[in-house]
C-alpha cells in the first residue's frame, strides 16, 4: 500500500527529509492547496442545496438520495476501518442491524424515532466495545470472519426475540407524520448524518490520531516501531465505525418503516461497503464518495436483474483491487495533483509560496 | 437416551465439517490467508457433480471420480492466476478479491441454475440406516461421510510428511525464503496446496449434497462460518485438530437442536465464540502444519 502514502511528500518532487529540518530556506509547510478550498466552498454550496432539495422534488427522489447517503455513510465507515485501521471487517452488518432494532425497541417504548437515532447510534457503540474486546486478538482474516460470526450471533438471538418479531420481522412504530413530511424528515436526518460522518473522518484524520493512523495504512509494523500506539488507535476506529453503522442502521429501520433480521443482518451491506469503497479508492476520504457515485449509477442502470448487478459489481471490485488498487480516485488523484479533503502536509520550496489567500501557513 | 444420540448424531456430523474445514485450514496454513469463497467453491463442486449425473448417467455417489480432479486443476489455475496476483498486492487484498469471488459465484449460480433447493440423488442410501439399542440409529451415509473425512485427513497427514510436494508445501508454509533459497518455486508450490484444498472442498460439497438439500446461497450463510468455526475449534494448523474441531461443533449444534430447534446455529457458534475467548489457539494448540 506504499504507493497511496502520498499525503506527506513534498509538492514539485521535492525530497521530504528537507523540510523535517525546519522553516529554513525559506521552505513553507501548508496543509492544504487551491482545490481543497475550492472543494471546501463547493461542499458548502452543495449541502446547502442538498438541505433544500425536498422543497424542490417529489419524496421519490428524496428517496434515493436518503438510499444514496446510507450507502455513503456505511461505506465510509469501512473504509476508515480497511483503509486506515488495516482491518478488514466482513461483519459490519452487526451494528447495522443492531442500530435498525435498537430504534425499533425504542421506538415501542413511546420514544419518537428520530430522537432515538443518538440513542441507537450510541447503544450501537457501546455493544462495539466487548465485540471490539473479543476480536482484537485476532489478525486479517481471523478478524473479517469472526466479525462475520457475531454479526450471525446477533442475528441468532434476535429471531428468538418474540416481542421483536422474531424471524418475521416487525413493523417500526410512532412515525406519525405525513408521508410527504415523513419523507422530508428522513431524508434531513440522512443527510445531517452523512455529513457529520464525514466531516468527523475527516477531523480524525487531520487531528495527531490521522498521523498515527496514515502510518498504520502505510505499514502497521513500521508505525509500531517508531511508537504509534497501533491498538488503541485501531480501538477507536473500530467504535467510530460501530457508532457510523450504527447511525446507519438506526436510519435504515426509519427509511424501511419494517424490518426483518435476515436483511437487517444481510452479509450485503458489507458487500456494498467493500465494493464502494475498493472501486472509488481505500484509503482516501474521496472514494467512498466517488464509489457510492458510481455504485449508484450501476445500481439504477443494472437494478432490473439483482444477480447480474452483484456479478458485474464483485468482478469490477476483483480487477480494481488487483489492477488498480487505489481505485477510481487514485488515479484522479495522481493525474491531476489535487486532494478535496487534505489530511497531510505540503512542502512548497522556495520561490514557489503558495498565496496566502488560498493556504495558512501552518509554521511561520 | 435423546442426549446420546444427539452427541452421536453431533459426531457424524463433525466428519462432514472437518471435511470442509480441511481445505481452509490448509491454505491458511500455506499462504496465510482465508479463501473466503471456500463455502461457495462447495456449493459449485456439488452443481457440477449435478451436471456429471445428468450427462454421464453414473450414480451420483461416483461423481467426485470427475468431480475430483477437475476441481484440483481449477484450484491450480485460480492459484496460479488470481490468487498470486492479489496475494503479490497483500493479504487485505486477497481475502477482499476472495469475497468478490464468493459474491460473484453465489450470484452467478443463481442467476445460471435458479435459486431453487437441489441435491443429489443417492437413493435409498439417503435412508439407509441401522440402528443400536432401541433409541439410537446411524444413517450409512453419515457414517461413509466420516470414514471418508478420516480417510482423506490420514491421507492429507502422509502426503504432508512423506512426499517430496508435502515436504515443500511444509518447507514453504514454514519459511517461504528460506524454501526460496533452496529452490523451491513457492508459487507452485501453493498451486499444489490449493489444488489440494479445492480437491477437499469438491469432496465436502459432494458430501454436502447428499446429506441435505443446498442452493447457491448455502455456501456462505452456512458452510464458510461452519468450517472456520471448526479451523478455530480444533487449533490451526493440526489437521487432527480440525477434525476435532469438526466433531465439537457437530455436537454443539445436534445438542443446541435437542434442546430447541432454532438453537442449532446458536448453539455451535456461542461454542466457537467460548473457545476463542478461553483458549484462542484452539483446543490441540500444537503449531505444525500437519
Amino acid at each position: 500500500m506504499s504507493a497511496v502514502g502520498q499525503d506527506t511528500q513534498a509538492a514539485g518532487g521535492q525530497h521530504p527529509r528537507v523540510a523535517a529540518r525546519g522553516p529554513a530556506a525559506g521552505r513553507v509547510v501548508t496543509r492544504s492547496r487551491r482545490s481543497a478550498l475550492w472543494a471546501g466552498l463547493a461542499a458548502v454550496v452543495a449541502i446547502a442545496i442538498l438541505g433544500y432539495l425536498p422543497y424542490l422534488v417529489f419524496s421519490d427522489t428524496t428517496g434515493l438520495m436518503v438510499q444514496f447517503f446510507q450507502l455513503l455513510i456505511m461505506a465510509s465507515m469501512w473504509n476508515l476501518l480497511a483503509g486506515y485501521a488495516g482491518l478488514v471487517s466482513v461483519g459490519h452488518q452487526a451494528f447495522i442491524g443492531l442500530g435498525a432494532y435498537f430504534v425499533v425497541l425504542l421506538a415501542m417504548h413511546g420514544l419518537s424515532p428520530f430522537t432515538a437515532i443518538p440513542i441507537a447510534t450510541a447503544a450501537a457503540g457501546v455493544v462495539g466495545l466487548p465485540v471490539w474486546w473479543l476480536v482484537s486478538r485476532l489478525r486479517s482474516g481471523y478478524f473479517a470472519i469472526t466479525m462475520w460470526v457475531i454479526a450471525s450471533v446477533c442475528m441468532l438471538i434476535i429471531i428468538q426475540i418474540s416481542s421483536l418479531g422474531s424471524g418475521t420481522g416487525i413493523a417500526l412504530s410512532g412515525l406519525t407524520q405525513s408521508p410527504t413530511l415523513l419523507a422530508a424528515d428522513t431524508y434531513w436526518a440522512t443527510l445531517a448524518v452523512a455529513v457529520l460522518a464525514i466531516a468527523g473522518i475527516y477531523a480524525l484524520l487531520r487531528s495527531r490520531l490521522g498521523l498515527a493512523l496514515t502510518a498504520i495504512r502505510d505499514d502497521e509494523a513500521g508505525a509500531k516501531s517508531i511508537g504509534g500506539r497501533v491498538g488503541s488507535v485501531q480501538r477507536l476506529v473500530f467504535l467510530v465505525t460501530a457508532l457510523g453503522c450504527g447511525a446507519a442502521g438506526a436510519l435504515y429501520a426509519i427509511s424501511q418503516q419494517f424490518i426483518v433480521p435476515t436483511a437487517a443482518f444481510d452479509v450485503s451491506f458489507t458487500a456494498e461497503m467493500i465494493f464502494i469503497t475498493i472501486i472509488g479508492g481505500i484509503g482516501t476520504i474521496e472514494g467512498p464518495i466517488i464509489g457510492t457515485i458510481v455504485f449508484f449509477i450501476l445500481q439504477q442502470t443494472l437494478s432490473a436483474d439483482g444477480t447480474w448487478y452483484w456479478i458485474v459489481l464483485g468482478l469490477v471490485a476483483i480487477a480494481v483491487a488487483i489492477w488498480a488498487p487505489r481505485g477510481i480516485w487514485g488515479l484522479v488523484s495522481e493525474k491531476f495533483g489535487i486532494r478535496l479533503f487534505p489530511v497531510g502536509y505540503y512542502v512548497w520550496p522556495a520561490g514557489e509560496q503558495p498565496r496566502r489567500l488560498l493556504a495558512r501557513s501552518a509554521r511561520p | 437416551m435423546t442426549w446420546v444420540n444427539a452427541v452421536i448424531q453431533g459426531v457424524m456430523l463433525g466428519g462432514l465439517y472437518a471435511l470442509f474445514a480441511c481445505g481452509l485450514s490448509l491454505m491458511f496454513g500455506v499462504m496465510k490467508v482465508i479463501n473466503l469463497a471456500h463455502g461457495d467453491l462447495a456449493m459449485v463442486a456439488a452443481y457440477i457433480a449435478l451436471g456429471v449425473v445428468t450427462i454421464t448417467h453414473v450414480p451420483a455417489i461416483w461423481s467426485f471420480v470427475l468431480v475430483v480432479p477437475i476441481f484440483a486443476a481449477l484450484g491450480y489455475v485460480l492459484q496460479r492466476t488470481l490468487l498470486q496476483a492479489s496475494l503479490n498486492r497483500g493479504v487485505i487484498t486477497t481475502l477482499l478479491v476472495t469475497f468478490g469471488l464468493s459474491v460473484v459465484i453465489e450470484n452467478a449460480l443463481q442467476q445460471f441454475l435458479s435459486a431453487n433447493s437441489r441435491e443429489l440423488n443417492i437413493g435409498s442410501l439417503v435412508s439407509d440406516s441401522f440402528s443400536i439399542g432401541s433409541q439410537i440409529t446411524i444413517a450409512y451415509l453419515d457414517l461413509i461421510i466420516l470414514v471418508v473425512a478420516v480417510a482423506v485427513l490420514l491421507g492429507l497427514q502422509y502426503f504432508l510428511s512423506s512426499s517430496r510436494s508435502g515436504r515443500m508445501i511444509r518447507a514453504v508454509a514454514d519459511d517461504r525464503e528460506a524454501a526460496q533459497l533452496a529452490g523451491i518455486d513457492y508459487r507452485h508450490v501453493f498451486g499444489i496446496a490449493t489444488a489440494i484444498a479445492f480437491g477437499t472442498v469438491a469432496l465436502a460439497g459432494l458430501a454436502y449434497g447428499m446429506y441435505t438439500q443446498f442452493d447457491p446461497t448455502t455456501g456462505t450463510t452456512a458452510l464458510l462460518l461452519y468450517a472456520f468455526e471448526a479451523v478455530v475449534i480444533g487449533g490451526l494448523g493440526s489437521l487432527w485438530g480440525t477434525l476435532a474441531g469438526g466433531i465439537l461443533l457437530g455436537v454443539a449444534q445436534q445438542v443446541g437442536a435437542q434442546y430447541h430447534a432454532a438453537d442449532q446455529v446458536l448453539a455451535g457458534q456461542l461454542l466457537f465464540l467460548i473457545i476463542l475467548v478461553l483458549r484462542p489457539q484452539g483446543i490441540t494448540s500444537r503449531r505444525e502444519l500437519a
